[in-house]
């Protein structure tokens, strides 16, 4: 288990850390014809959107209450009720997501009150779901604000005493809590290993479906345009199982299960032979079905690439900065194909922490890794976007992975998880390490006679031939 | 910040905003509100400053969206690319320590970056519970010797544009005028070219720009004693006061500076932009006009017609590509005229433009340069865009970074001209840049590709794939 190095610093110099509004309000993006409403400034809403749409690349649907001096010190209830009505007004969506901010929780307002008192002055809007949840920026990271907006999900749009419907044991519905460590690609990787299995995956909240990258016949939409309909979350009661992935989600996993009473089967993640395997062993319990030959065939080809690849990850000395789930993921992933995990940072403290195989981690921002990183001489860092310059500094290659990827096209819709997912993450680092591989300095001895005169020595690389 | 200290900003009198009864920043709704906040706003305005220590003091939810995300460009130090924040948590909020970690936060700043200077941004949460960052930021002063100081901006004073303007204040009230500018060095000094020191207010050297036309600056003669804040220095800040003229470039915003530096130190100011060749010619005349300096006048006059003649030369056979193109032109204020001019340099015709953000002024500068009939758009809406893109047959949307993927979705070319963006259209050489990047998106093959239907959706008249198969030489 490693020491956990508690932050030390008064100052974060280059911050590892989005906010938890950022997180709830990503979340709410996996609901279908939704929009989250962040409760605060505009300026929250503004560096939200800014960061979510660079990370995606597409248009992404997030509105403000914006308070302003005057409701920030007397009060900003109208601001929500008022917020509240024009969205419904102007949109109709069928959910509204209202995640609170630094300010607003600072100023000690009662979100879940303005919502009753929305429903009664506003019962002309009452097909709209609103989903209240308090997420100030000053905890947390945006992986505990995606947790706890999930969790609010849960809470207010499946019914208190539904109970696990009669058919379920006997139904191929198979729910998915999806932390926020899985991009839309692993999404769409879980869904379809699920499907393998004759099971038909309902997955909350459903990132693939909405933030995908897809072009729709429609030139534009105020809402998500895809994502778990309202009637799916209402409807999770109804499945076999469900499947957690992510250690943020459990308490929500703990209030699915006391509202619906289906089982659950608790994942960390899903990246590596081990985590894939376990997954898949599950799937042929609840599915009763064997492990069908094509997953086979992935699996043997991650075996492949383990072994092409471990020349290169074997001993490889990593830095690794991260949201707890995703940091845990990735430790898990390279320990296990021979990575030593030198330096660790986390933006927050979280349970899963304990379990990773590092002998430290440290609460911290991407200065502390790149301070780190020298000091153990670290070969390769994987951290998001904000670190190329980190790594440029320390000369090292950059896997991005994580939130936000900006610099990168198409980090979003990456794969990790499953077999497939692993192999290519395998194949990813082993080409970065190649390419940033330092020769032996070539030795010219003092005996040696010849013609090359004072020309500088020529390492073999520089001719461009593969000498591997 | 008082409220009436707000008021007075919002009041801003050379700003052309506020010649009608509202105010020119008008208050926010709820539920249908764009845009960045002060606190964005001031951080925009300053954060180029390259050798100065940015603190952002607030909970992450201000700093961690945002560090970093900026286009601007530094010739030397990078310190304003690492992102600083107090990073408050709970504790500091329910305890109220955060003044005590914000003292402690400029020590490690200085210690571990020896900065020119530190700026402290003052957001929502310490502004809510009373932090005094005057105060704080005077002890740290007096304490470690670096000149720290605040700029009080908290998000829910108001708009972006409210922000920019408290940073321009903070930079009168603390930073301009504190320092007398170094003589010319001997080595620039050229026979028969007398220097004269200029200001260039809201330029931010955005994808480094401005280098496309500082070195006619040079050329002429003209030391810019400090750009704010693109590639700027502290020390240049100090000394803006002695410039003989500044031009604000394209933004209405930090207008309080230009003002105050003619109304204090007698520096006159007009306002220019470098889009397009017209109006970059405009801006080296209105320098020269300004200085009245007749040999100036002369040289300036000699280098326009050589840099004009080269960038007419060079973009000759692209004209024939873009001319007749229509373009609908969505951005705020003072860009909407002067992206105008730049692409009426290209031929090519601007069907309707955006003016939510421009002043009355700027309306009449759009009538004068595009004729009566130009069609302005105030709905900046994604659906009402794509209206307008319809409904004027226009070939390309030209607009900010935040409608970029509004366009892409609907499959439609897309030209960045905001802040965020990679690409530097400043002066004549950007012209170039202009033109390669309008071409292309707009001959992009991918367009036909994304709108045609699938072949299995395009449904021939029956029969009609067997006739064609069957023809011998179809």
């Amino acid at each position: 288990m490693p020491e956990i190095l508690k932050r030390a610093k008064p100052l974060a110099v280059n911050p590892l850390k989005a906010s938890q509004p950022i997180g709830a309000a990503l979340a709410f993006l996996g609901l279908r014809r939704t929009i989250p409403m962040l409760h605060g400034s505009q300026g929250c809403t503004a560096f939200g959107k800014v960061f979510l749409v660079r990370h995606f690349r597409e248009p992404i649907p997030l509105q403000t209450t914006a308070m302003d001096q005057v409701s920030s010190i007397m009060s900003a209830d109208e601001n929500v009720i008022e917020g509240l009505r024009v969205l419904c007004e102007k949109s109709r969506p069928e959910i509204i997501g209202l995640p609170t901010t630094g300010l607003s929780e600072t100023q000690g307002c009662d979100v879940s009150r303005l919502v009753r008192e929305f429903r009664r002055r506003h019962p002309e809007f009452s097909t709209t779901a609103v989903v209240p949840v308090n997420t100030p920026d000053y905890s947390g990271c945006l992986e505990s604000g995606f947790a706890l907006a999930v969790e609010a999900i849960i809470d207010t749009l499946l019914p208190a005493g539904a109970g696990r419907e009669p058919a379920a044991c006997r139904s191929r519905q198979l729910n998915v809590l999806a932390s926020s460590m899985l991009t839309p690609g692993d999404i769409e990787a879980i869904k379809g290993w699920i499907e393998a299995f004759g099971l038909q995956p309902v997955v909350l909240p459903d990132l693939d479906d909405s933030l995908d990258g897809h072009l729709i016949d429609q030139d534009s939409t105020p809402l998500t345009l895809g994502g778990t309909p309202k009637a799916a979350v209402a409807g999770l009661g109804g499945a076999v199982a469900t499947v957690v992935i992510g250690r943020s989600l459990h308490k929500a996993a703990d209030l699915l299960q006391a509202r619906s009473g289906v089982p659950d089967f608790r994942f960390d993640h899903l990246l590596g032979l081990d985590a894939c395997d376990a997954f898949t062993v599950t799937l042929a319990e609840i599915s009763g079905q064997p492990v069908p030959p094509a997953i086979e065939r992935q699996r043997a080809q991650l075996q492949d690439a383990m072994v092409d690849t471990h020349f290169m990850t074997g001993s490889l000395r990593i830095g690794l900065a991260a949201d707890p789930d995703l940091l845990v993921a990735l430790g898990q992933f390279l320990a296990g194909v021979g990575g030593e995990i030198l330096t660790a940072v986390a933006s927050t403290r979280a349970e899963v922490l304990a379990d990773l195989p590092a002998a430290c981690v440290c609460i911290g921002d991407l200065e502390d890794l790149e301070r780190a990183a020298r000091a153990q001489r670290a070969q390769i860092i994987v951290a998001n976007s904000h670190a190329a310059p980190s790594a440029q500094r320390l000369q090292v290659p950059l896997l991005r992975a994580g939130f936000p990827l900006y610099d990168w096209v198409g980090g979003y819709a990456r794969t990790w998880a499953g077999y497939r997912g692993a192999r290519q993450a395998l194949f990813d680092i082993a080409n970065l390490f190649l390419g940033s591989h330092h020769d032996i300095p070539v030795h010219r001895s003092i005996y040696r006679v010849g013609d090359d005169g004072d020309a500088p020595p020529r390492a073999p690389s520089d001719a461009g031939l593969v000498h591997h | 910040m008082k409220t009436a200290e707000i008021a007075q900003l919002l009041n801003e009198p050379a700003c052309a905003h506020n010649r009608n009864e509202k105010s020119g920043c008008a208050r926010t709704k709820p539920g249908a509100t764009a845009g960045g906040c002060s606190f964005d706003g001031a951080q925009i305005a300053l954060l180029p400053i390259a050798d100065v220590a940015h603190i952002v003091h607030g909970p992450i939810g201000c700093a961690g969206a945002s560090w970093d995300n900026r286009g601007a460009r530094s010739s030397g130090p990078a310190l304003y690319r690492i992102g600083m924040t107090t990073d408050l948590t709970e504790q500091d909020v329910i305890m109220g320590r955060g003044e005590k970690r914000l003292f402690l936060a400029i020590k490690q700043a200085i210690d571990d970056y020896a900065p020119k200077a530190v700026f402290l941004y003052s957001t929502c949460v310490p502004a809510l519970i009373g932090d005094d960052i005057e105060a704080v930021a005077r002890a740290a002063s007096a304490r470690w010797g670096v000149p720290v100081l605040p700029v009080d901006c908290a998000g829910f004073y108001g708009t972006k544009n409210l922000g920019n303007r408290i940073a321009g204040e903070a930079m009168f009230k603390y930073v301009i005028g504190t320092r007398e500018p170094a003589p010319v060095a001997a080595s620039a000094h050229r026979p028969g070219i007398r220097v004269h020191d200029v200001n260039l207010i809201g330029e931010y050297n955005i994808a480094g720009e401005f280098w496309h036309v500082a070195p006619l600056f040079d050329e002429l003669g003209l030391r810019i004693l400090c750009t704010l804040s693109g590639d700027a220095r502290f020390h240049e800040v100090q000394t803006m006061h002695r410039a003989q003229a500044s031009m604000v470039v394209c933004a209405k915003a930090l207008l309080n500076v230009a003002r105050k530096l003619e109304s204090d130190f007698g520096v006159p100011f007009f306002e220019g932009s470098f889009y397009g060749i017209t109006d970059t010619s405009q801006a080296f005349r209105d320098f020269a006009r300004l200085l009245g300096d007749d040999d100036l006048a002369a040289r300036t006059e000699a280098m326009i017609a050589r840099e004009e003649r080269s960038v007419r030369a060079a973009l000759e056979p692209w004209q024939s590509r873009l001319a007749g193109k229509r373009v609908l032109l969505y951005t705020g204020g003072v860009k909407s005229w002067s992206v105008v001019s730049a692409l009426q340099d290209l031929g090519m015709t601007v069907v309707a433009t955006g003016t939510n953000k421009s002043t009355e002024e700027d309306k009449a500068r759009i009538r004068e340069i595009m004729g009566e009939a130009t069609k302005m758009i105030t709905d900046g809406s994604p659906q009402a865009l794509l209206q307008a893109y319809r409904d004027h047959q226009a070939d390309i949307l030209i607009a900010g970074g935040r409608n970029l993927y509004t366009a892409l979705k609907a499959r439609i070319p897309f030209l960045d001209i905001n802040q965020e963006r990679e690409f530097g259209y400043a002066g004549y050489g950007g012209m170039l840049e202009l033109v390669r990047q309008l071409a292309l998106t707009l001959e992009s093959p991918v367009w036909q590709k994304v709108r045609a239907p699938a072949p299995w959706h395009a449904t021939p008249p029956a029969g009609d794939a067997l006739a064609v198969a069957g023809a011998p030489d179809a």
